[in-house]
């Protein structure tokens, strides 16, 4: 099982505020720069990340301005790690319905079944429309654990 | 805890638990986001379900007999031959986009 910090512990370097990012590659690779500075994954991660869109489509883009940027297992993750960046400006990826994407969630597993605690954490914070917008307009790190930690907080469901 | 009223159970087209599976390109992240979401759908409906999450690269055995595979509409074309109701899901966070699609695919 995950050793990943509860969100609204999510330490500095995995949170990156108002970052710029003129295309989506961009911004799934300033996802993978704080997965490098919070020393979970190396810059070769970021671009294995961007190949899944290439391969598939820009389905990690999975509700109206959220990016789930992941790719799988491999060498180049350390330890399972989640990361949160907001953009300057929203980046379109092409997704049909749920573009411009203007908060990036990084993830990391060094197994497949890693993710699990982490994820059902983000599932809880994000059934709830109104986190994007809030996170994409918050201005300090612990403003946007405020919101991970208000959300997802005491959801059992 | 988000709980919203129960619904009256709907019977399902299909013997229960129904199978059903979540697929996303890597296994590791979307699909499983999915699969929390449509397990509180199911819940919502009343259906006895079985949700598993996968990749796409595995959902051929993964979906062997699973009567629903849930998707993003990016990833349909890359499940192949399959007998199974492909939904598409375009929000993951949406719980009443999950339960409209999952009601109609399965109810």
């Amino acid at each position: 099982m995950s050793q990943i910090l509860p969100l609204d512990q999510l330490p500095d370097p995995a949170i990156a505020l108002k970052a710029v990012a003129p295309d989506w590659r961009s911004a799934v690779r300033a996802a993978a720069a704080a997965l490098e500075a919070s020393g979970s994954a190396d810059a070769a991660y970021g671009e294995r990340m961007i190949a899944m869109v290439e391969e598939y489509g820009p389905y990690i883009v999975i509700a109206p301005g959220l990016a789930m940027a992941h790719a799988r297992p491999g060498p180049d993750v350390h330890a399972p790690g989640v990361v949160l960046v907001t953009l300057a400006e929203p980046v379109a990826f092409g997704h049909a319905h749920n573009d411009p994407v203007s908060v990036v969630i990084g993830l990391a597993a060094t197994e497949a079944d890693q993710h699990v605690a982490s994820v059902a954490a983000l599932a809880n914070v994000f059934n709830d429309e109104s986190v994007v917008p809030a996170l994409a307009a918050a201005t300090t790190r612990d403003e946007v654990r405020a919101l991970l930690a208000a959300t997802g907080a005491g959801s059992g469901a | 805890m988000r709980n919203p009223a129960r619904r009256p159970r709907v019977p399902s087209r299909y013997p229960e638990p129904v199978k059903i599976v979540a697929i996303c390109g890597a296994g590791i992240g979307t699909s499983e986001i999915l699969r929390i979401n449509a397990v509180r759908a199911l819940e919502r409906l009343g259906i006895d379900a079985e949700v598993s999450a996968t990749d796409v690269g595995s959902v051929g055995v993964a979906a062997a007999d699973a009567q629903v595979i849930l998707s993003s509409a990016e990833l349909v074309s890359a499940i192949g031959r399959t007998n199974a109701d492909v939904v598409v899901i375009d929000n993951y966070f949406d719980l009443e986009e999950i339960t409209a699609k999952l009601e109609i695919a399965v109810g």
